[in-house]
């Protein structure tokens, strides 16, 4: 059980007043064609903090039209890529000096905590847009070898108009992740926020038009996945589509791609990624990075380190630590800077994760502490953090995804054991390992079957970092220069050559 | 209308005896569990060749579970990368040995001309695997630049099961495009051969063996699209699937894959590539460059220059060349050296070629030369060029694979981008000029995949080729192919005390 903090913190906070509300098209905030509008919920309370426009597929229709233009007849694609870099970097001052604001929404609308808000998730995002607008003028294609008189080349060409579908646990982060690679590639795009989340999205749209972001090359289409982002799947128009989200939502959008118009597809899905500490570890060390691996974003996060297996020698000391952690951890106000844990995204979530609760306690997995909802003045989607040990890998709680604040804890013997319980997944998106030895952190680093290893930390992103899916996780890569292959398209031109010196 | 020679030229050429029928699963050929066989057949007369072993979902299985263990704990991703080369060299050296043997199979079973088998075809595969052969230990990741104290670095890993379904057209060379850089990224497969063409893919899993690739890294399930194929693109444990083929299957392909396992998929689809000929062209060679576009291989290519757009200073001049040229073609028994092209490849093929030169008259386009059968027997088309086509037609919009020709004529450099790009399909594209700019200007605004510039299938094994639009994503050729075969991850660990950052 963790503790909570006293709410009726707004005094200390300056609660923005919700300033866009519309769609985003060709640079125009304009209501939805239907006129419909949707609620945003402040998950603190279940309570609407505002009405947004509802865009379906008329709306995507005029978003794609303006991007198409945009892209086939507009300057962005053709402005050299350090003309493109400028705007970008003058999205991320803007940002920059909108921080508090911008950290305020995504506390409001999904439950993050302000401070890290202010601190981490906005900066960094700006950091992405930088470094993004950096690479934008050094995007190379080869000189071939040919084997016969010819002269070939191959460009990367932007890919066209591009469709992100992004979640609602990181709404800033997943923005900025998306949209940049795609903007430094001279790309032109939709966003569709996800409705728990359009909050910031809407106000990014405003900066980007402040920053001499082109009309048309960004949208912002606010609405429902199976209306709006459906239509985005589906468009014979838009020549790739980016969706981060479930898996399940994920093999209804490469579907649709395949059923339209053949568009590329990138898919950055669910996880059950594991994380193994071999007796050599320092105990004080392994259990913070247990815990902060399930706790950040109150566990809303792709690569939470939801599975722990712990090696046997240091099981007993690293379990008592961790669980002495839990019950000191602070579940309360996200704008309360004590505070080290908000409350679940929504209700649908909220209820999802309690369920996963009650079979983890049904399945006989040990409940070690929490297990609870938080009821904070009666209202909103507060969980405990939660810790089951003695968990079995065909136990629900061990083989989906829970996205909360729920850890399944086991014991192991020997390396070869840890792979294979480790790789016991349909998913592969990242992994720990916490050991000193050298051969143990090759070893394992090289036979755990995901995307990102961590050895000795966890959640080390950092912007030149590739980070995706093995297996049922997805592929395709965000961040890092391999992310800008998403918006790219590899065209060979030949021409025969004579009297060439060499070959 | 094309000229033709006369058949009964078996004694030119020894036509071998068909030594490969089963189904080569973990390094044994054997029988499909339910023992069905399917025909295959000879288009130069509609007769059977040999019946062929039909692998349905179980033999898939079968297929994956050794290739499964193959990777998962046998030596082949493990050997080193020089290794898994010297190989796929021996492979190679083993194709170059049987090269008269498999061009026989790919002629009697494909219709393909069989001197081309010989000189190109057979050798051009044996030397797409020395490529791959020689990128095999040269794989390389990335160390990053991180952001704080951190060293992180890439590893391209071998993806794992890959499965390559393959058409009819190239099997040799199809075959070696998918399997060549799979192997050199330490991958095992299962490839399905096209029904129509099983036979040369069953003497290369021989001459595998041969060569020292391990048991269960390559299989072979020869069968049919909607039984063995979809079986392969719904597998819960096959990783990878590679395609080419028609832009409707490719759509079933994606489809079974999201419905299953979220496989990563490439697809390499049709194409209805436009040629277009600048007023500065040197007749001669841009009518020889135009024809060979839309004949080579019977126009049974993804890439053939199926519409040609001629500038009107030198449209007269250019068509009465073509037509010419197309009336001299020789078409008859692809076992006869003078011939320039066999057989279309199966009765369906033929079929829909026809109904859509029956289409071609209907919408009203102008027919030059062609647009008949030839003899009664087998499967021959007359070089069929139709002229004044517009965007609208059937015939410019879709792909006939056949030796069928659109041509229509144009003003002004914006009219035939323009024009080019009216298509759903972006697999590649001609320019004939000599101007430095028009051939710039051109090539960057060519929604397309390839672009030749005064040549056309100037293929390269260095060179990457593949779809824009619906004509796929992925490429194959060149180090850009090792990509569909690999997958990306990054190991990060905290560094403390560097001098640098």
């Amino acid at each position: 059980m963790g503790s909570h903090a006293n709410d009726s913190l707004e005094s200390s906070v300056k609660i923005p007043t919700i300033k866009f509300t519309k769609l985003f098209i060709n640079g125009e905030f304009v209501d939805s064609i239907s006129g419909k509008t949707f609620k945003t919920i402040d998950p603190r309370t279940g309570e609407v903090i505002a009405r947004i426009a509802e865009g379906e597929k008329e709306d995507v229709d005029l978003a794609v039209n303006a991007a198409r233009h945009a892209f086939d007849d507009g300057p962005w694609p053709r402005l050299p890529g350090s003309e493109r870099a400028k705007r970008m970097m003058n999205f991320a001052d803007l940002i920059d000096q909108n921080v508090e604001e911008l950290a305020a929404l995504d506390t409001l609308d999904a439950g993050k905590l302000f401070s890290m808000g202010k601190a981490v998730d906005i900066p960094s995002s700006a950091d992405t847009l930088r470094y993004y607008a950096g690479a934008a003028d050094k995007i190379h294609g080869d000189v071939l070898k040919m084997s016969r008189e010819f002269h070939a080349y191959t460009l990367h060409e932007p890919i066209g108009v591009v469709g992100h579908i992004i979640p609602w646990n990181f709404p800033t982060t997943m923005f900025f992740l998306k949209v940049s690679p795609a903007l430094a590639a001279g790309c032109t795009m939709i966003v569709k926020p996800a409705e728990q989340t359009p909050l910031s999205a809407l106000y990014y749209a405003h900066l980007a038009k402040l920053a001499g972001i082109p009309d048309g090359v960004l949208n912002v289409v606010t609405g429902f996945g199976p209306t709006a982002g459906a239509a985005i799947c589906s468009h014979m128009d838009i020549d790739a589509v980016s969706f981060t989200g479930s898996t399940e939502v994920g093999r209804i959008v490469m579907k649709a791609a395949a059923e339209s118009n053949l568009k590329v597809v990138s898919l950055e899905l669910g996880g059950k990624s594991p994380l193994i500490i071999f007796d050599d570890a320092d105990v004080d060390m392994a259990a913070q990075l247990a815990l902060i691996g399930i706790l950040y974003n109150k566990g809303e996060i792709c690569v939470a380190s939801s599975r722990v297996y712990v090696q046997e020698g240091i099981y007993d000391k690293l379990v008592k630590k961790l669980v002495e952690m839990a019950k000191a951890w602070v579940v309360g106000d996200p704008f309360d800077p004590k505070v080290q844990q908000g409350p679940q995204v929504d209700k649908e979530q909220f209820e999802k994760i309690l369920t996963y609760i009650e079979h983890g306690k049904r399945e006989g997995a040990t409940l070690l502490t929490g297990g609870k909802p938080l009821a904070l003045g009666g209202k909103g989607y507060y969980v405990e953090p939660t810790i089951f040990a003695e968990v079995k890998e065909d136990m629900l709680i061990a083989k989906d995804e829970i996205f909360g604040p729920v850890l399944a804890l086991a014991k192991f013997k020997t390396i070869d054991e840890a792979i294979k319980r480790a790789n016991s997944t349909r998913y592969g998106l990242a992994a720990g390992i916490v050991t000193k030895d050298l051969n143990v952190a090759n070893t394992v680093s090289r036979s755990l079957r995901a995307g990102t290893i961590w050895i000795n930390c966890y959640l080390a992103f950092s912007n030149d970092c590739p980070f995706g899916g093995y297996k049922m996780s997805g592929f395709g890569r965000d961040s890092g220069l391999e992310a800008l292959h998403k918006y790219l398209q590899v065209k060979s031109v030949v021409t025969p050559l004579y009297n060439s010196p060499w070959l």
